[in-house]
């Protein structure tokens, strides 16, 4: 499946931009509006874009299903292993000041704040294309 | 069973809108949402996480346990959708 050349041309270009704004809003999750579900789900948009302009079968190539089991799984093991690195610190579970006061390293916690918010944005990343790719699949031999 | 219905609906929205004369007012400084917890995380945010996005800190740093299950129910929420939707292959 393969729409217009004038669909294609223009999805061609704004793709990079959308998931240069996804990684935006992940990114300054800490210092501004934004965060890991938000910038998570406009990172997918791009690729949902692209499975309108493309196909299926034509994303799939870049990322599978497999792909994406790892990176959703990938993601919340990003957040947790952010909380047990507090118990390292002799502190509770997601307990990130501790660590901030242990290493004495400034800003310290909002870093891992961002750490933890890219691990929540690539699981609803990965979670909404495996969605889109589910429910766009025609049953055919493409699965 | 048209006509309970509406009825049923009628009442509820009558209890529904008399609750409303009890809500706080817009943006009320004095209204329970605003005053205690609210006011101390204004105040502590800074000084706790040192970040400017006090919805954030609260999100990932004071309920950083709550949101690490809201990642889990999104996970599971896909899982669940392949495995209703997805016909053959594996997970």
């Amino acid at each position: 499946m393969r729409e217009n050349v004038v669909i294609r041309t223009v999805s061609r270009l704004a793709v990079p931009f959308i998931q240069l704004f996804g990684l935006y809003v992940i990114a300054h999750g800490a210092s501004g509006p934004g965060g890991g579900f938000q910038g998570g789900v406009a990172f997918a948009a791009a690729f949902i874009l692209m499975i309108i302009a493309f196909g299926v079968a034509d994303v799939r190539k870049r990322i599978n299903n497999r792909g994406i089991m790892i990176f959703s799984i990938f993601g919340i093991a990003l957040y947790a292993a952010v909380g047990l690195l507090s118990i390292l610190f002799a502190g509770n579970f997601l307990q990130l000041n501790v660590i901030e006061a242990a290493l004495g390293i400034p800003h310290l916690h909002g870093i891992l704040i961002d750490i933890a918010e890219a691990g929540i944005g690539i699981t609803v990343m990965a979670i909404m294309i495996s969605i889109i790719y589910d429910m766009a699949d025609t049953g055919g031999g493409s699965a | 069973m048209k006509t309970k219905a509406l009825i049923a609906v009628i009442f509820i929205g009558i209890i529904l809108f008399w609750a409303v004369e009890d809500m706080p007012a817009f943006g009320d400084p004095e209204s329970p949402a605003t005053s205690y917890t609210g006011e101390m995380y204004i105040q502590e945010t800074q000084k706790d996480t040192g970040i400017a996005n006090i919805v954030t800190a609260i999100l990932v740093s004071y309920r950083g346990f709550d949101t690490l299950g809201e990642v889990v129910v999104i996970f599971t929420a896909g899982i669940s959708v392949a495995l209703l939707l997805r016909r053959g292959g594996r997970l």
